[in-house]
């Protein structure tokens, strides 16, 4: 019998809440965070709308408990306001029992301080502490020396699945028996760098995101970091902490087919999900909820749907894409929809598919456009796919049987929570 | 177990041969030890000859050389460790973007992202396997190679090409050499022993490796384990580690008989490896590797390749050679690096 991994603390941060609360709150009224920038230097301004956390450097060193200083890069403080909110609801402390990892995703790292600077690293000394903060390494590291994390820490870049493969290699390390309990997730901050990089590909949609639209223009960029606490059943025996729910399956596939593009036939997207599916030993009408990639472009809502479509035939479960309302967070989004199809399960509810109106003419698929409460939720499907045809698809389960340690006397999940 | 049924090496040294093991040293005096580049035109296409990015061509060069080498068509998992990814591309963009934000070349986009390599050697071979990139400095090939040792266990997998890869540009060193990195003076490589002042002298390499659950006729080594470091508290901790690893793999201190170590003529960190040999290992023959390959975050590719010659080939080429004792036998060689005392990792490589 494998080890079994449950979920006991969620933190995130993005442009529909600065906390889980707020993110809660924000889905429950259908709220979306899309605008135009306030704080990124762009001259884009004025045609781009994304999903920007609205809160200037100086606010993001408060809301992380920090003093304003230099070396911090926007990325790394998102990056540590989930991560603290992840563990502080466990209330985590170090325990020289418990082997402790922190795996976190990331792709443009620090690069929000270093295009700024950029010149400055040719000409003068002034901005040398920003050299530190370039790669990706450096929001992890600074979140690891902030909870003392110690006993494993790594870094996965795959674009925007990234922090979906964060969750799935600590689901594998604690399913190893290497580690007993990990803090996965990612963060990733709005940067001109890949703002124009996305602009360059034609992919940004100009008004509000419309995944499985027929209207669909492409993707809002989004920004934000979002964490989860993975623990063993010994780990939970000594910590105490509360299951929120259980991952039961995993599955990372490549589309092998370009670098920026979906294969028509979604090879990838059918793969990483009928790999999850396996794992998870549920049929296919035991997944209530699909939290779709839907990033909105042409290219994926197609090739995501048909894989959807080829993987559950005609009895397609509830399908939404919740980037209309944060954003395409891309290396955080993995972990940030993980967080939100968590909420469906605790909640028992399934989040609307925003701005959706005219049903796609390639496919039967039809999003769920509004808030439906009062579900039987039990299994959700999440899907991240990244450029390269990175494709990951992780399994989230309401716990079945009331032998656990914290389940379910402690359980916030009800039909009605 | 899990085998290297094969390589693929691209790095300073001529290393793409693999009927050859270090018979001809190449001597760097520049800036940077730079590759020594095969005819990339001889593996890729003309349109990915001319496309794609230097490391990219690298990277897939390297996956195919280490293919052929073990003799398998199309591996189960890719994965590739790469600390600073697409240097070049990274720099393209930032040095267009100060000027334009509307008409950006999407190519160097493109391919600056972390993924891009291990993305492209998945589409030349259409692997569509588990895929995955790690970013961590020092830790990104330790960290690829850990995930390779789980599949293995979890028999998701039979054979992960598993690679090592960065590359440095004359921009990055200049920009990056404020932070104390490098040496401010050009050194001769073979003479970086003798060079004891602050910095290393940089490098780069592209290493892709097969690791598989059962052994083939041109099998290299095994790799026994792996193990990641991070901040040490004292070097009491490392030791207790060390000794910890070792046992959990079956070994002892005194079963190890060659240790491989990261010492790159940096005097502010060199003492950490003297350390570790002479108190830990005390008596036993310590090589090195990074005055043929220079310093970068996944310069232990570099030392892996060379240990699982020396293990196979049963040979201990002088160059190597750190200090003068030699092996009574070569059965288990321990891989030790260190960035500034922060990111220390081992991997355990047995014949």
């Amino acid at each position: 019998m494998p080890r079994r991994i449950y979920i006991t603390g969620l933190g995130i941060i993005s442009s529909i809440g600065k906390n889980l609360q707020e993110t809660f709150s924000s889905l429950m009224q259908g709220n979306s965070g899309i605008r135009h920038p306030e704080h990124l230097g762009t001259t884009l301004r004025s045609e781009i709308l994304v999903g920007e956390v609205n809160a200037s450097l100086e606010e993001l060193f408060a809301l992380a408990g920090l003093p304003v200083q230099e070396g911090f890069s926007r990325n790394a403080l998102l990056g540590i306001i989930a991560a603290k909110e992840a563990t502080s609801s466990t209330s985590f402390k170090i325990d020289p029992a418990l082997r402790t990892g922190l795996i976190s995703a990331t792709t443009v790292g620090g690069m929000d301080r270093c295009e700024l600077y950029y010149n400055d690293f040719f000409t003068n000394d002034s901005k040398n502490i920003y050299l530190e903060v370039y790669d990706c390494a450096d929001s992890t590291e600074k979140i690891a020396n902030l909870l003392g994390i110690r006993n494993f820490i790594t870094t996965i870049s795959t674009a925007c699945s990234s922090s979906a493969n964060a969750i799935l290699l600590g689901a594998r390390l604690i399913r190893s028996g290497r580690l007993d309990r990990v803090l996965a997730g990612g963060c990733e901050s709005l940067t001109r760098f890949h703002l124009n990089g996305f602009n360059s590909l034609k992919i940004l949609d100009k008004e509000p995101c419309k995944p499985f639209d027929d209207r669909r223009n492409g993707i809002n960029l989004g920004e934000g970091g979002a964490y989860i606490m993975l623990e063993s059943e010994e780990s939970i025996l000594r910590t105490d902490n509360r299951i929120l729910c259980e991952i039961i399956g995993w599955g990372n596939a490549c589309e092998a087919y370009h670098q920026t593009a979906s294969s028509p036939d979604g090879t990838g997207a059918y793969l990483a999900m009928k790999k999850a599916l396996e794992m998870s030993g549920l049929k296919t009408e035991e997944i209530n909820y699909i939290n779709a990639h839907g990033t909105g472009t042409d290219n994926n809502d197609l090739s995501e749907g048909r894989a959807i479509e080829q993987l559950f035939g005609s009895k397609i479960p509830p399908v939404s894409s919740t980037k209309p309302f944060t954003g395409h967070t891309t290396s955080a989004a993995g972990a940030t929809e993980a967080i939100i199809s968590i909420l469906a399960l605790m909640h028992q509810v399934i989040w609307p598919n925003l701005n959706f109106r005219v049903p796609m003419k390639e496919l039967s698929l039809i999003p769920v456009d509004r808030l439906l409460t009062g579900q039987l939720i039990r299994n959700v499907l999440s899907n991240s796919f990244g450029f390269g045809g990175n494709d990951t698809s992780l399994i989230f389960a309401k716990p079945m049987d009331g032998n656990l340690p914290g389940y379910p006397q402690t359980n916030p999940i009800q039909k009605n929570g | 177990m899990a085998f290297i049924n094969g390589i693929g090496l691209i790095s300073p040294q001529n290393t793409i041969d693999p009927e050859v093991f270090l018979q001809s040293i190449v001597e760097h005096k520049a800036e940077y030890m730079k590759s020594v580049d095969p005819v990339y035109k001889e593996f890729l296409d003309p349109l990915q000859t001319r496309r794609l990015s230097r490391i990219i061509k690298m990277g897939i060069t390297s996956a195919r050389l280490c293919l052929r080498n073990a003799g398998c068509e199309m591996p189960d998992s890719i994965i590739t460790g790469t600390g600073l990814g697409s240097v070049e591309d990274t720099e393209k963009i930032l040095a267009e973007l100060p000027k334009e934000e509307k008409f950006l070349n999407p190519t160097p986009f493109i391919q600056s992202t972390y993924n891009t390599i291990s993305s492209q050697i998945a589409i030349y071979l259409r692997c569509h396997g588990y895929n995955s990139t790690y970013v961590h400095r020092t830790f990104s090939f330790e960290s690829g190679l850990l995930d390779a040792l789980l599949q293995l266990e979890e028999k998701s997998a039979e054979n992960i090409l598993v690679g090592g890869i960065d590359e440095m540009s004359l921009n990055h060193l200049m920009v990056t050499r404020r932070s104390g990195l490098w040496k401010t003076e050009i050194i001769n490589n073979l003479e970086l022993r003798k060079s004891m002042s602050p910095g290393a002298v940089a490098g780069e390499g592209s290493g892709y490796f097969m690791i598989s659950a059962s052994p083939v006729p041109g099998t290299y080594a095994r790799i026994t384990g792996v193990e990641t470091i991070y901040k040490p508290s004292d070097f009491a901790f490392i030791k207790e580690k060390t000794i910890g690893f070792l046992q959990s793999n079956g070994l002892n201190l005194s079963d190890i008989d060659l240790i491989m170590v990261g010492v790159n003529g940096d005097d502010r960190w060199d003492g950490i490896y003297d350390a570790f040999t002479s108190n830990i290992f005390p008596g036993r023959p310590v090589s090195w590797f990074k005055h043929l390959c220079g310093e970068y975050h996944t310069a232990t590719s570099f030392a892996l390749w060379a240990t699982a010659n020396i293990l196979k080939r049963q040979m201990y080429p002088p160059v190597m050679q750190l200090n003068d004792l030699q092996p009574l036998k070569i059965e288990n060689i321990l891989i030790y690096n260190q960035f500034r005392n922060i990111n220390h990792s081992m991997i355990l490589v047995s014949r």
